[in-house]
């Protein structure tokens, strides 16, 4: 579904993804572990083209999407879930929904903001109030309602655990297990290896920028010396 | 009693224009960041093409068609301006783009004058509201009535527009992070543009709504833009209500101020807005602005390092040929290098605020006019000598810019620039209605220096010794440890405070020394001239130092001087022809476009790409 | 041992909404003393009180004996306090080692100077704590181009810049790789035992803290629940129901740290 080829991305002056290479099958989820500084987050800005790369190819459902701007991306289907969240504190839970919103698309599910309050019950009940009134862990759960509310395709996870105590990171990977059984296709980056082993088929894991491993998770335990050698302590 | 209501009815009248201006405003620095500067003009068209528009459609149908066609004609003029000027320097350093609109400025200032002649315009009387209503027996113009009447529909078709359609929500969205609403599939290109046409369209309404109130003319557009800021900042950054407020308390003031205390009527609207900030610091209905959340934090700044032995050696060898201009250079080339030296001094002391300190002043011509008066005051009242006069004239200036500074420096960001500017303002009001003392627009004249210094020559080196040494002073604070914790307090307050560091006491004192050197060039000026006019303290003497400080690179030391320097030659060559404003307008336009990080940033930048210069720092 | 912090009855209202209740606890010399808790528990507010950041509604605090609040962030500091923040907070335009001497001109009080060269005062003090967190090889790199864990590194050198006797450090790991997590922690506790600095921090990563606080305080919706070494906060049922949930996500916890 994404293939993301030699691409090289600059963050001011440092080189922050240096020829990397992944790729995202249809209907899978798929973990982005590295650790912090690794460029987890600039491969999603990258892919989103908020961070325009220097060169390489990314491939959307076989269509280059590299150079376009970031809304002809999202209307290809891609929605975008940033790690700072980045929710509309003074707008309302539902009308941070209504920003998200876009017509159906075929192949994938039509949101509507009933269904996302069924999915996120916590949101429900503060539908009228501000973004700034809701609590950490219920604004991770607006800024991927948000994003759903575009009927994505395939949507980019940055760091959904990041800074949420744990009780909401089980509700949250409940969430994408759903999402998946649903079809949808998922890149998610994460440095929370219990949290990606919970939710995600496959695993790539990034260091410096570059790929360094690539393989189902089931692989990589039998692998603690990679483990080690990238992720754990 | 009947009085007072048909003051009050006048008032609201008059706060309709005001309040689409602001309006407009206020919506394009909510979604774009732009505080545009040229928004008057937008309105001064709005009246002209009203104008021209009624000429020639007749009857009321043609009247009230008019307006609307000049309101959407302002509008596509809007959409011109942002797709042309704006839209390739969205992404260069916040404020920048400020700049770019002073450009327009100067554009829409000479086609106007081009198109329109320079007489005024008296505006025609609507048709069928020729006459007045009697309301408790007080006379209302008819005009009067309606325009109050309609308004507040306006007003309520705008707030549906922005609290209850898709449209509005992204809108508001934008406001806050445009970046995220394009991620989420909103062409942002689409939404600026179309915000950009709406508040256009809405100056552009203003300016006709009021033509047969007062007509058309080619200063209009600085007259609307203090009041409209007033009411931007009154209201609150973005808030339609406010706008709406603002622009009713401000005008129901100004005809009771015109009624009661007439020497008053400058000052009373920045009087209010002083003491509303200092009430309420984001405005009656604003929210506060916190830094760097609208994801256009720039490059982060190089850090700097004492000029290199190299360095030295060419500005001294620049200061050289300066110190022997006398021997080949003509009187005139001494005058205009005079004014020139001047110049550089009042924008490097401007760019020390701005550049190392990171506030935004657009008020610094408070400290430069003020130095240049308070010299001129003991001169003509007190017949002091030249000597004191140099002592006392910065002092003051630095003196007034703490006082000023102290209020300031409680708010942030535009609020704080806004303010800046309203105490400039008020500074100007009162040397221009205070006529016994400061002789108001006939200014102060008879400032001569000294003998010792009454040969050209002689003030030449005065002048190359003073701002010379100025600006050396200036740069060598940067790189002491004051200059450290003043840069330490704009790149974190948090940190610094943390670490015991009093960044509002840092940052009065670097207020107060930016005023003492911006008050020694006023002086410089003053004594060279012979004569002081109120405009040294107008909007436009602080956006001429604004500007070059801009073009010449806020984030490099030197961007201060070299903007000035080149800008000020460019000028004197332009103003020699008749349509130099055009001219001088597309320069800053072109100068906006090409060299996104000022004239000085852009030069290291090539200088890097062609290794010439070594990377990492900056002299 | 000696009690370096201390607070009283601790409790801050805004407006209805008690956001810190009742909160007393000491903290010893050379302690490394976790506070952690769900999003919106106080922890937050619990620091900017110690920190004079926010005044208190009632209760107090005392350091080293003495009480401090009502006293500025700045006379805090002044006081033998550091911290470190939650997102980083340093200077972007200056050089790593600039960034520490701004620390080390304002401890000795050269902040309104106007005539010497900044870059020139108190460089090779600045080196030496550069070098106790490792970054001494990158001193004079820009700071604006360093790797995130390398900006935490530099930023335990300016909290330590005036010698402190408390630190307190508002989600040290926060961002980083669970590599560099820990190495940061093995950092601060060599520097606790070294420099017999004590320290509050507060902490998500339940690896960091399990492996490193020699206490935990839990706080939930303003109060503190629990207290007591890691084997007792985990087995704490009542935790366990607020803060960790089933624990599902934490099985592999033991065999990763053994």
């Amino acid at each position: 579904m994404l293939e993301v080829e030699n691409v090289n991305s600059f963050y001011g002056k440092a080189h922050v993804l240096r020829d990397l290479t992944l790729s995202v099958p249809h209907g899978n989820v798929v973990a982005l572990l590295g650790r912090n500084g690794a460029g987890k987050t600039t491969t999603m800005k990258s892919i989103m083209q908020l961070v325009r790369p220097a060169s390489g190819s990314i491939l959307f459902n076989g269509n280059s999407i590299a150079n376009l701007p970031p809304h002809k991306i999202a209307k290809l289907g891609v929605g975008y879930v940033p790690e700072e969240r980045r929710i509309f504190t003074d707008l309302t839970v539902s009308e941070n929904l209504l920003v998200g919103k876009q017509p159906p698309r075929e192949g994938a599910v039509t949101w509507t903001e009933a269904m996302l309050f069924d999915l996120f019950p916590n949101l429900a009940e503060r539908r009228s109030n501000r973004g700034k009134a809701l609590s950490g862990g219920e604004q991770q759960m607006l800024t991927i309602a948000r994003t759903l509310m575009g009927n994505p395709s395939f949507i980019l996870l940055d760091e959904p655990s990041e800074g949420v105590a744990p009780v909401i990171v089980e509700q949250m990977a409940k969430v994408i297990q759903q999402l998946k059984s649903e079809g949808l296709t998922v890149l998610l980056s994460e440095q929370n290896l219990h949290f990606a082993q919970a939710v995600a088929d496959l695993a790539v894991i990034i260091e410096s920028g570059a790929q360094v491993y690539s393989g189902t998770l089931k692989e990589l335990n039998a692998q603690p010396e990679i483990r080690d050698a990238y992720l754990a302590a | 009693m009947e009085f007072f209501v048909a003051q009050l009815l006048t008032g609201l009248a008059n706060a309709s224009s005001l309040f689409l201006v602001a309006c407009g405003l206020s919506l394009i620095f909510g979604v774009t960041r732009i505080v545009n500067f040229a928004h008057g003009s937008l309105y001064m068209l709005g009246a002209y093409i009203g104008y021209t528009l009624m000429q020639n459609l007749p009857g009321a149908v043609g009247f009230w068609g008019s307006i609307l066609l000049a309101g959407i004609a302002v509008g596509i003029i809007g959409v011109l301006v942002e797709v042309l000027v704006l839209r390739p320097v969205y992404r260069a350093p916040e404020l920048f783009q400020l700049v770019a609109t002073f450009g327009v400025i100067l554009v829409i200032q000479d086609l106007t004058l081009i198109i329109w002649g320079p007489e005024d315009l008296l505006g025609p009387r609507a048709p069928g509201l020729r006459g007045v209503y009697r309301i408790m027996g007080e006379p209302i113009p008819k005009y009067d009535i309606v325009l109050l009447v309609i308004t507040p529909f306006i007003a309520l078709a705008l707030w549906y527009l922005i609290t209850q359609t898709r449209v509005g929500v992204l809108v508001r969205a934008a406001t806050q992070d445009r970046e995220m609403v394009g991620a989420l599939g909103v062409n942002q290109a689409v939404l600026f543009t179309g915000v950009f046409a709406l508040g256009s369209a809405l100056a552009g309404l203003g300016g006709a709504l009021q033509l047969p109130k007062g007509g058309a003319d080619l200063l209009m557009d600085f007259h609307i833009l203090a009041p409209v800021f007033v009411v931007v900042v009154i209201g609150g950054m973005g808030s339609l209500p406010g706008a709406y407020l603002a622009a009713v308390i401000i005008s129901v003031l100004n005809v009771f101020g015109v009624t009661y205390l007439p020497q008053s009527t400058l000052v009373l609207m920045f009087v209010v807005m002083v003491v509303v900030l200092m009430i309420r610091p984001y405005g009656l209905f604003g929210r506060e602005e916190v830094a760097g959340e609208h994801g256009q934090v720039g490059e982060p700044e190089l850090p700097i390092k004492p000029a290199s032995n190299s360095v030295r050696m060419i500005v001294m060898a620049g200061l050289a040929l300066l110190a022997l201009l006398p021997v080949f250079g003509s009187s005139f080339a001494m005058v205009l290098t005079t004014d020139i030296l001047i110049f550089c001094l009042f924008a490097a002391s401007l760019h020390f605020l701005l550049g190392l300190g990171g506030l935004v002043s657009f008020g610094h011509a408070a400290y430069y006019g003020g130095g240049a008066y308070i010299a001129a005051l003991l001169v003509t009242h007190a017949n002091s000598p030249m000597e004191i006069a140099f002592l006392l004239a910065p002092l003051g200036a630095g003196l007034a810019a703490l006082a000023i500074g102290w209020v300031c420096l409680r708010l942030t960001g535009v609020y704080f620039a806004m303010l800046t500017l309203a105490f400039a303002q008020l500074l100007w009001s009162l040397v221009f209605q205070w006529g016994s003392v400061t002789g108001g627009d006939d200014g102060l004249v008879n400032i001569w220096p000294s003998d010792w210094l009454n040969s050209t020559t002689a003030y030449f080196y005065f002048a190359l010794l003073f701002s010379v040494g100025g600006i050396l002073v200036l740069r060598h604070v940067a790189h002491s440890p004051f200059g450290y914790a003043l840069r330490a307090a704009r790149d974190s307050k948090r940190q610094a405070e943390s670490t015991g560091i009093n960044t509002q006491k840092v940052q009065l004192l670097a207020f107060g020394f930016a005023g003492f050197m911006g008050g020694l060039a006023g002086t410089l000026f003053v004594f060279s001239k012979g004569s002081v006019f109120p405009n040294e303290l107008e909007i436009a003497r602080s956006f001429d130092a604004l500007i070059v400080v801009f073009l010449g690179g806020v984030k490099t030391l030197a961007g201060g001087v070299a903007g000035a320097a080149f800008f000020k030659g460019v000028e004197d060559l332009l103003t020699r022809f008749e349509y130099w404003r055009l001219v001088m307008g597309l320069l800053i336009i072109f100068v906006v476009i090409v060299a996104p990080q000022g004239i000085v940033g852009s030069i290291r930048k090539a200088a890097i790409r062609l290794n010439i210069l070594k990377q990492g720092g900056q002299t | 041992m000696s009690v370096v912090l201390e607070t009283k009855g601790l409790t801050k209202a805004f407006g209805g909404l008690v956001a810190v209740d009742d909160v007393s606890f000491q903290l010893q010399k050379g302690e490394l003393l976790a506070l952690i808790g769900p999003n919106g528990a106080g922890k937050s507010t619990c620091f900017n009180m110690l920190m004079g950041q926010l005044p208190p509604t009632s209760g107090e605090v005392f350091l080293g004996g003495e009480r401090i609040n009502g006293l500025s962030p700045r006379q805090i500091w002044r006081r033998g306090v550091g911290r470190t923040f939650q997102i980083t907070a340093t200077y972007s335009s200056m050089t790593v080692i600039e960034n520490v001497q701004m620390a080390l001109l304002s401890h000795h009080g050269d902040v309104f100077k106007f005539l010497p060269f900044a870059h020139k005062l108190y460089r090779e003090e600045a080196m030496a704590l550069l070098d106790m967190v490792g970054m001494a090889e990158q001193a004079d790199r820009h700071c604006a181009v360093l790797a995130y864990g390398d900006l935490k590194r530099m930023e335990l050198s300016i909290a330590l810049a005036h010698d402190p006797q408390l630190l307190l450090m508002d989600e040290p790991t926060a961002g980083m790789a669970p590599k560099e997590r820990v190495a940061l922690m093995e950092l601060t506790a060599r520097i606790v035992e070294d420099r017999g600095v004590s320290v509050l921090f507060t902490e998500h990563d339940m690896d960091v803290v399990f492996a490193h606080s020699h206490r935990i305080m839990v706080l939930n919706r303003g109060a503190l629940i629990a207290e007591g070494d890691a084997s007792e906060i985990r087995n704490s049922p009542l935790v366990q129901e607020v803060y960790l949930g089933g624990g599902t996500l934490f099985d592999a916890e033991e065999d990763a740290h053994a």
